[in-house]
C-alpha cells in the first residue's frame, strides 16, 4: 500500500506513525510545505517567551525518527488532488501516487477584511516564520496591537507581555475568548489582563491599518475614530481550513472536508484529519471543524486505522475542549460549556480570587464545563462528560459545591468507600 | 515483571502519609499540594480514597502532548513527564479523563506519577496496605469485574491486610 499524507502537523505525523505500525510493508509519504521539521503550533507561545528554542517545538525530537520508521518526509505544496488517477500534484512539478490518501492540511489564519493588513509589520502568529517576524519587532517598550482576543490571541498575551511591550487588544465581540468562555468568565479574564497593564477594547472594530510617520511606523484606526500607534500588529481573528487546493477534485467541502464517521471523504480512499476535517462532534453528533490539538491527534490515529484495517468501528466523535493560559490565569472549557436546552447548571463565582467553575448538566449527566483558576485534576471534567456518567445524588452535591468534582468523579466511576463492591 | 500501584480505598484511614512521602521523595519537601497521589475525603460516608495515575497503556496524556514530553518508560511501564521538554501547554491536563496530570504554576510544567522510577514511596509509606505495589495482573481485574457486575454482587469476603516491608523498622538496640 502506498500511503500519502498531505500536511505535517500533529494529525499528519501521528497518522504516519500509526500507518507504519499497521502496515509495516507499505510506503508512507508525508508532505509538508514549511521548511522546518514537523513542529507544533501549540508550542509557539513558549518559543515567544524564550522558554524553548525552535527545536523545542518539533513534534519529534530525534532527527532520525522519520527515517527509522521509513516515513518519507518531503517538502512541497500540493496544488491539486486527482482522485480518479489517485495522485497528488506538487507545486513546481512532481507527482505522488497513492492507494490511500490522508488530507491533514490544517488551517490558515483569516486576515480581517480591512485595508492595510498586507503592510509590513502586520502578521499572524501561526508559523515559525511568523514568530521570527514578531521577535524582530516586539522589543521592550514597543507598541503592539493584537487584533482578536480569541484563543490564539489570549495564549500569546503572556509571551508578548513578557517581552515588555505596550499591548493593546482589540476584540470585535463583547468579551474575551467568546467561543470558549461565557460573559462572566470572559469578563474575569479581561479584568485580569487589565490589572496587569494590558489595554483591552471589546466591542471594538478595526477600520484600517495605515503607515504612519513618527515614532511608530503603523497606526491602527478603530471605528469611532480612535487611532492606536503600533510597531507591530498581530492579527488573530480565527483560522480557516485549508481546502482551496481541492477545488475541482470532487472532494466535498463545507467549512472543512466533509467526512463520515470513518473520517472518509466523499471520494473513495481519501480521508481527512485535524483542522481541515469537518468531523463528528462527541456532544452533538454534528460535523464541525474543531481545530484543536487533541482532536488532530485522535483523528490521525483513527484515520490511519480505517485506512489500513477497513471501516470497522464508527467514530463516536471528538470532544471539543480547550485549555488556555492568559498571563497566568488558566481557563479551560469542555464540550457544551454554554449549556443545553432544558438542562441545569451549577456555578461557583469568586471574582476576587479569579476562580470560577460552571457545570452544565442534562438530567444527571455532565455535558459541559468551564473552569478558571482550576489546575488540579481538571481532566475529570472530560472523564465525566465523555463517560456520560450518571451522577445520581452527586448532581445535587455539585450544585451546592462545584469544587467537589473529584469526589463526584471517584464516587460515580470507581468503587469507593468501605468494602465497596470488592471484598 | 511489570508492577502497578494497587489502591484499595476501603483500607485507607486518611493518614496522608502517602502524600507526605510522595512530595518528599519527588520535591524534597513535605507538602501535600506537591504530591502526585491525593487522598480524597468523603465526609458523609466517613471514608477515604487514595487516587493517582493508573499508567494507562494508550495514555491520553502521552498521545495528546504536542512536543513528545510525556514518554513511555519501558522499565516500569509508567508514562513520565520529561521536564526539559515540557513547555507547560496543559493539553495533557484536559486530555487525561482521569484527571491525574496537574499543572504547576511555579515550575510552568505538568506533573504526574512516575512510580518513583519503580520504587513508589507512597506504597512504602502506607501503614495499612491501602496502597501496594504489586504484579500488574493483580491490580484491579476483580475490582473492575465487580464494578461492572455491581448490583448482582455476591457475599463479601475479607481482604487480609498485606504484610509490608516498610513496616519492619530497624531500631538500634538499646
Amino acid at each position: 500500500m502506498r500511503h500519502v499524507i498531505i500536511g505535517a502537523g500533529p494529525a499528519g505525523v501521528v497518522a504516519a506513525e500509526q500507518l507504519r505500525k499497521f502496515d509495516p510493508q507499505g510506503t508512507v509519504t508525508l508532505i509538508g510545505d514549511e521548511p522546518e521539521p514537523p513542529y507544533s503550533r501549540m508550542a509557539i507561545p513558549y518559543l515567544l517567551m524564550d522558554r524553548i528554542g525552535e527545536p523545542g517545538t518539533y513534534l519529534r525530537k530525534d532527527p532520525g525518527h522519520y527515517d527509522e520508521l521509513r516515513i518519507d518526509v518531503i517538502r512541497g505544496r500540493v496544488t491539486t488532488v486527482d482522485a480518479k488517477a489517485r495522485s497528488v500534484a506538487l507545486a513546481g512539478g512532481g507527482k505522488q501516487s497513492y492507494d490511500k490518501l490522508l488530507i491533514a492540511s490544517g488551517a490558515t489564519p483569516i486576515a480581517p477584511p480591512i485595508p492595510g493588513v498586507d503592510l509590513e509589520g502586520v502578521c499572524a502568529c501561526w508559523t515559525l516564520a511568523d514568530v521570527r517576524k514578531i521577535i524582530e519587532r516586539a522589543h521592550k517598550g514597543s507598541s503592539v496591537v493584537l487584533i482578536g482576543a480569541g484563543f490564539i490571541g489570549c495564549i500569546i498575551l503572556e509571551a508578548l507581555a513578557a517581552r515588555g511591550v505596550k499591548l493593546t487588544v482589540v476584540e470585535l465581540e463583547d468579551r474575551m475568548v467568546p467561543r470558549m468562555l461565557n460573559a462572566t468568565a470572559g469578563g474575569m479574564v479581561r479584568r485580569w489582563c487589565e490589572s496587569r497593564g494590558v489595554s483591552v477594547r471589546v466591542s471594538s472594530q478595526v477600520r484600517a491599518i495605515e503607515g504612519a510617520k513618527g515614532a511608530a511606523p503603523l497606526r491602527v484606526l478603530l471605528e469611532g475614530g480612535d487611532a492606536i500607534p503600533a510597531d507591530l500588529v498581530i492579527q488573530a481573528t480565527g483560522v480557516r481550513s485549508n481546502t482551496g487546493f481541492l477545488d475541482g477534485s470532487g472532494i466535498a467541502t463545507e467549512r472543512g472536508i466533509l467526512v463520515n464517521e470513518f473520517l472518509a471523504a466523499s471520494v473513495p480512499d481519501v480521508y481527512a484529519a485535524g483542522d481541515v476535517a469537518q468531523g463528528r462532534d462527541f456532544s452533538t453528533g454534528a460535523y464541525v471543524v474543531q481545530a484543536i490539538q487533541p482532536t488532530a491527534v485522535e483523528h490521525g490515529r483513527i484515520a490511519a486505522m480505517h485506512m489500513t484495517r477497513g471501516h470497522r468501528h464508527a467514530q463516536r466523535g471528538t470532544l471539543n475542549m480547550n485549555v488556555l493560559d492568559t498571563l497566568g490565569l488558566v481557563s479551560s472549557s469542555f464540550a457544551q460549556w454554554m449549556g443545553v436546552k432544558g438542562g441545569d447548571s451549577a456555578e461557583l463565582n469568586d471574582p476576587d480570587r479569579f476562580r470560577y467553575i460552571n457545570l452544565q448538566f442534562q438530567d444527571d449527566v455532565l455535558v459541559g464545563a468551564t473552569a478558571l483558576g482550576l489546575t488540579d485534576h481538571v481532566g475529570v471534567l472530560r472523564g465525566l462528560i465523555q463517560g456520560k456518567t450518571a451522577l445520581g445524588p452527586w448532581k445535587k452535591k455539585l450544585q451546592a459545591d462545584p469544587t467537589r468534582l473529584v469526589e463526584a468523579y471517584l464516587s460515580t466511576t470507581m468503587p469507593v468507600g468501605h468494602n465497596a463492591y470488592v471484598i | 515483571m511489570l508492577r502497578a500501584l494497587k489502591l484499595e480505598p476501603e483500607k485507607c484511614t486518611g493518614c496522608m502519609q502517602c502524600e507526605m512521602a510522595c512530595s518528599y521523595e519527588n520535591e524534597g519537601v513535605f507538602n501535600p499540594a506537591l504530591s502526585r497521589i491525593k487522598v480524597f475525603e468523603f465526609h458523609e460516608q466517613g471514608s477515604f480514597a487514595p487516587y493517582t495515575c493508573t499508567q494507562c497503556e494508550e495514555a491520553w496524556c502521552m498521545h495528546a502532548c504536542p512536543v513528545e514530553a510525556i514518554v513511555f518508560n519501558p522499565a516500569t511501564g509508567s508514562k513520565d513527564v520529561l521536564d526539559d521538554l515540557c513547555v507547560g501547554c496543559k493539553v495533557c491536563t484536559i486530555a487525561c479523563p482521569f484527571g491525574t496530570v496537574n499543572y504547576r504554576a511555579d515550575t510552568g510544567k505538568v506533573m504526574k506519577c512516575d512510580l518513583c522510577g519503580g520504587d513508589p514511596w507512597c506504597a512504602k509509606a502506607c501503614p495499612t496496605g491501602a496502597i501496594t505495589y504489586v504484579d500488574i495482573a493483580d491490580t484491579g481485574l476483580a475490582r473492575m469485574r465487580a464494578w461492572a457486575q455491581r448490583g448482582e454482587a455476591t457475599s463479601a469476603r475479607f481482604n487480609a491486610p498485606v504484610a509490608k516491608d516498610a513496616q519492619n523498622f530497624d531500631r538500634a538496640k538499646a
